[in-house]
């Protein structure tokens, strides 16, 4: 039953977005314009392509989040049943944990988290 | 209390006498379509009103009174212009990612959407694995921000895009720490048994210290996800024009006006989900009569109410703070708000199993 509703949800995003550009593709005016069709800019013409290399310090914190977003799906059945494994579902998730944290603490030592 | 499972139970029994099981499914899907449509977008209009007002009281101005008494039917106003005006078409973007990005930023706002409960037995989708779901499903608005950002093929954009990317999965860390810190507390994922939960008392209260910074965490990493506030740098117009989305246009634009003010009540429905007790209504101790009383208040007034006041904390920091910079905004994340949730996790998971909260 619930993944019938997810499924009711999903087509109900795709139907509002579907539907509203359904009518303003019918209402809205249409003008042509050579001009309109450029990138925005303050009123020169852009200077090469956008689509290029990016600066690197993006990157790393995405490096970075990856690392910690897997540790958070490993972490959620954990803490579910955290009351029934007492101390001891503590202390093995420490071992866990502090390898994690020392990943942190050396990006944080090579100065990955500095904006250069 | 009133229970809302009683009408949808009512109208089930009503469609499965007149028609067959497949006809009376289909008819309440399609409800439950509409319902979620209307509601999405009346939220988004009274969002916007809102938020006008309030920005205009802040900065002693009145804010729009014109169209409708107090102003009441601008924002309506406002969607019927959106729809009227052209979708201009660039030229040299990647068309088929610059149409997908709305879907996408649309579809992960209305997927967390239809899991918060909106008062007793008025709730979507209750998946047993409830917050973590959320968690997955808003996370995906950062691919539809890339997506505009990249594909629209303009310098402006390129850069909002990414600054909002850093920002919006650096942040949700600390989000996930919080609500591991909830999960951890009440040891469920599931939406409805987490309000059923917090029905003697809100986690706030019961969760001690480490559940308030726990909170206090999460409004945080809150405001910055849905790009609001001091952290609304993706889109700082004097910096950006308009950030990711500065070559969308008409309705293309509104769609993402639209899930950012989703998103803010998504943010502040699920902190007031997870630390106010969602629509549980307000108990205190074994004062009886005071319980009684606050138990006549139906469960969508609690539920919209905390919403609302959260929802108005996060417009406040928005007039408070200034904006911050790139860099300062990557250290508030990795340098403060991870190692604090950790240690307040384990604080969390300390005073669980040693029982040492109310």
């Amino acid at each position: 039953m619930n993944l019938s509703l997810f499924v009711v949800v999903f087509i109900t995003g795709i139907a509002l977005v579907a539907a509203a550009l359904a009518i303003a593709g019918l209402i809205a005016p249409r003008s042509y314009n050579a001009q309109k069709g450029e990138a925005y800019e303050c009123g020169i013409p852009t200077h090469g392509t956008s689509w290029m290399q990016f600066k690197a310090g993006y990157y790393l914190f995405a490096i970075l989040f990856l690392m910690f977003d897997v540790e958070t799906v490993l972490l959620f059945p954990w803490a579910v049943i955290v009351r029934d494994l007492g101390v001891a579902g503590l202390v093995n998730i420490l071992f866990f944990l502090l390898i994690l944290i020392l990943g942190l603490a050396y990006a944080w030592k090579k100065g990955a988290l500095e904006w250069k | 209390m009133f229970d809302f499972s009683i009408v949808t139970q009512w109208i089930d029994v009503f469609l499965r006498t007149y028609l067959p099981e497949w006809g009376a499914l289909l008819i309440e899907f399609v409800l439950i379509g509409v319902a979620l449509l209307l509601l999405y977008a009346l939220i988004a209009l009274a969002l916007i009103y809102g938020e006008r007002k309030i920005c205009a009281f802040f900065q002693c101005r009145l804010g729009p009174n014109r169209v409708g008494p107090l102003g009441l039917f601008q924002s309506v106003a406002d969607m019927v212009k959106i729809l009227i005006k052209e979708l201009i078409d660039i030229k040299h973007n990647d068309k088929f990612l610059f149409n997908l990005a709305p879907y996408l930023v649309i579809l992960s706002s209305m997927l967390a959407f239809g899991c918060l409960p909106f008062g007793r037995g008025l709730q979507v989708i209750d998946f047993n694995i409830g917050v973590f779901f959320i968690m997955a499903v808003s996370s995906i608005g950062v691919l539809g921000i890339l997506l505009a950002g990249w594909s629209s093929n303009n310098k402006f954009t390129l850069v909002g895009a990414m600054r909002s990317g850093a920002q919006m999965i650096s942040y949700e860390l600390s989000i996930g720490l919080s609500m591991l810190s909830v999960v951890v507390f009440a040891g469920t994922m599931q939406t409805t048994q987490l309000v059923a939960a917090q029905q003697s008392g809100w986690f706030i209260f019961t969760g001690h210290i480490p559940m308030l910074i726990a909170f206090v965490i999460y409004l945080i990493a809150g405001t910055a996800e849905t790009n609001r506030g001091p952290f609304d740098l993706p889109e700082a117009e004097s910096e950006l024009t308009a950030g990711y989305h500065t070559e969308y246009s008409g309705i293309h634009f509104g769609f993402y006006y639209l899930a950012e003010y989703l998103n803010l009540f998504i943010v502040s429905g699920i902190a007031s989900l997870l630390f106010l007790g969602g629509w549980a209504p307000l108990h205190i101790g074994n004062w009886t009569a005071f319980n009684t009383v606050m138990d006549y208040i139906p469960s969508v007034i609690w539920f919209f109410g905390k919403t609302a006041v959260v929802m108005f904390i996060i417009m406040w920091f928005k007039w408070t703070f200034p904006r911050l910079r790139i860099d300062q905004l990557l250290h508030l994340e990795w340098k403060y708000l991870v190692p604090i949730g950790f240690v307040n996790l384990l604080l969390v998971v300390l005073i669980t199993i040693f029982n040492l909260h109310f």
